[in-house]
């Protein structure tokens, strides 16, 4: 009788370890976790990464990384990634940080190590909200938006308007890729993949400072069942946050004269 | 035995890289400067890596990513900066990772002054950030001794795997003296740090993390986070005496203030008055208990605290006295530094001393 050998065709990515993720029915952690550990694997990296976890949802992000990885304050997590790879420039050095960490508390850690061009790799997950600590408004949460800390919804008059990342990213030199995509369709779940694998690519190949923005969605605190979180995630937050690559290659600039 | 005149803030740059220190991230402020200045040019001559941070608190937190890689680092600024690395110093203590962080102090609170002082002793030796940790500090009064001090740092870091400061001021950071650096470390010879996050290549992945969200774990690391406390304070108290074999009156003073001091009691014996000195080198641990057992000869009549702040030390000396004998305060803030002169004026006049508002 012939033996038939079967061809693995799909499995769990090797750079996840078989915890359960702790986040909510219908968040998009999970698969943004699940495209990070894909483009790990499959550059061959997970011997070779550290991985930095942030303050927020995914603070426990080092339970489901099956790679080296350090625990930063809120907000830091750049500066910490940029020690780790100062130290160690052949090791892959990523960071996996939500809105409330990189955009508000964080700003000047993220600014800063992509005005430095630091080879790292940012991982930047936007759901419009402060989600650990109960869904309190980021600066991301988008004009009308109702948070617990915005109840009649933002009032940019008063709170103020959102902060577009990579675009603020963009008028860098720096950086030497920048992305934004969605995950509200499988299509998109796709060219997410690519972006983050382009952005790994960029720090193998020694290019610089490359960030991903993941618009994700929060159902718990935007008080929508699964379904209608990806429907609002594409019709409202992606409208206000424009998919596409903002940065493409490093940037040549030229020194001026030492006086 | 080459000896080389070298100015405060310098010469720890020197010793650090006499120490295997290759990464320092730094950010100006004064009375520190010379020290980023030297290690920005002086790291890339032993292929070591200089990193201005956009803010202490960054640099801190470069410094715990160094660290947690496995590599020996330090960062340095004077008072108001030090406030900004204080969370990282927390966060640095819960994930046990060594460092060596120098403070040249100047005054406070707020932007102070840039004089030197020494008003930062609670926020040193009492944690400094939040939660339940110690870091070690040093407090060298020499420029040899800051050399000495520096490079033993790291070693301390890497035995108790945690924080330690150096605790200088103004002073010590901006005088010149000559110093001797005789051991120069190569840091590939070091033992390799097993816990680090190189990559894991081999074996299981390693975690550098402060986060126990368990309350029964979290009790357990706080308990043994607590016994290497008190390992310290077995094993490290350190302290200097001079005169004070048949002292009546024992002067308490660390740094500048215990040079200061020093000519203060070669002012009283001059006079005929049995005064000695009691310098702590370290202050957390704090050297209590040969304190203690000094102040409980029984000529002993008083101890007298000299500081440069308003009554900070003079706590901790109460605490280790217990009681004992009585205990006075002059008290040198804002960056007047006293002249030997007025201090001993003022130790002689009984009760005349500037008491702070403990006591």
């Amino acid at each position: 009788m012939a033996v038939q050998h079967e061809k693995r065709v799909f499995g769990y990515p090797s750079s996840l370890t078989d915890a359960p993720f702790h986040y909510c029915p219908g968040c998009t952690h999970g698969i943004a976790h699940r495209l990070v550990a894909e483009a790990i694997d499959d550059l061959r990296l997970k011997e070779h990464t550290v991985g930095v976890a942030s303050v927020g949802c995914s603070v426990f992000t080092y339970n489901y990384f099956n790679c080296d990885m350090q625990q930063a304050s809120h907000g830091r997590a750049p500066a910490v990634a940029t020690g780790i790879k100062r130290v160690s420039p052949e090791t892959i050095v990523f960071t996996y940080q939500g809105d409330g960490d990189l955009a508000s508390i964080g700003t000047a850690e993220i600014i800063h190590a992509a005005a430095r061009g630091e080879n790292i790799t940012v991982i930047f997950i936007n759901n419009t909200n402060f989600g650990m600590t109960g869904g309190q408004m980021a600066p991301t949460t988008l004009p009308g938006q109702k948070t617990t800390t915005t109840p009649l919804g933002r009032d940019v008059k008063k709170a103020g308007y959102p902060l577009r990342v990579c675009e603020l990213l963009s008028a860098l030199d720096g950086p030497a890729y920048l992305a934004r995509v969605s995950l509200h369709s499988p299509k998109e779940v796709l060219r997410a993949k690519k972006a983050i694998r382009k952005a790994f690519e960029t720090q193998v190949a020694g290019a610089g400072f490359s960030l991903v923005e993941v618009l994700s969605t929060c159902p718990t605190n935007w008080g929508l069942p699964p379904k209608k979180a990806l429907e609002y995630l594409r019709d409202e937050v992606a409208k206000y946050y424009p998919l596409g690559e903002f940065r493409d290659g490093p940037r040549e600039v030229e020194a001026c004269s030492t006086r | 035995m080459e000896r080389k005149l070298m100015k405060g803030n310098e010469a720890v740059g020197e010793a650090a890289i006499a120490a295997g220190c290759r990464y320092f991230f730094g950010y100006p402020i004064t009375p520190q400067n010379e020290l980023p200045e030297y290690m920005a040019r002086r790291l890339p001559e032993v292929g070591g890596t200089y990193l201005q941070a956009e803010s202490e608190v960054s640099a801190i937190n470069m410094v715990y990513g160094a660290a947690g890689a496995g590599a020996r680092v330090m960062t340095s600024s004077s008072s108001p900066g030090i406030s900004l690395k204080q969370e990282g110093l927390s966060y640095l203590a819960g994930a046990e990772l060594p460092c060596v962080v120098v403070n040249m102090m100047r005054g406070g609170p707020g932007l102070g002054g840039i004089q030197p002082a020494q008003s930062d002793y609670f926020q040193a030796t009492k944690g400094g950030g939040h939660g339940d940790y110690h870091l070690l500090v040093l407090a060298p009064a020499y420029v040899q001794e800051l050399v000495d001090l520096v490079q033993e740092a790291f070693d301390l870091a890497d035995k108790y795997r945690n924080p330690v400061m150096i605790l200088g001021d103004g002073v010590l950071g901006q005088m010149m003296e000559p110093v001797a650096i005789t051991k120069y470390i190569d840091p590939r010879d070091l033992p390799k740090k097993e816990w680090a996050t190189t990559g894991a290549s081999g074996r299981r992945p390693n975690l550098i993390n402060s986060l126990y969200i368990d309350p029964v774990e979290l009790a357990a690391h706080n308990r043994k986070l607590a016994a290497k406390y008190q390992r310290m304070c077995r094993e490290e108290q350190r302290f200097q005496e001079y005169c004070l074999e048949d002292a009546e009156t024992i002067l308490v003073a660390y740094g500048v203030m215990a040079r200061i001091c020093r000519s203060v009691v070669d002012m009283a014996r001059h006079s005929g008055l049995k005064w000695g000195l009691f310098r702590p080198i370290s202050l957390y641990p704090f050297p209590g208990d040969a304190l203690y057992d000094r102040a409980k000869e029984a000529g002993v009549r008083r101890v007298v605290t000299a500081e440069l702040s308003c009554g900070q030390l003079i706590e901790d000396v109460r605490l280790a006295l217990d009681g004992l004998v009585p205990t006075e305060l002059l008290a040198y803030p804002g960056g007047l530094v006293p002249s030997p002169a007025e201090v001993f004026r003022q130790a002689k006049s009984e009760r005349g001393a500037l008491n702070g508002c403990s006591a």
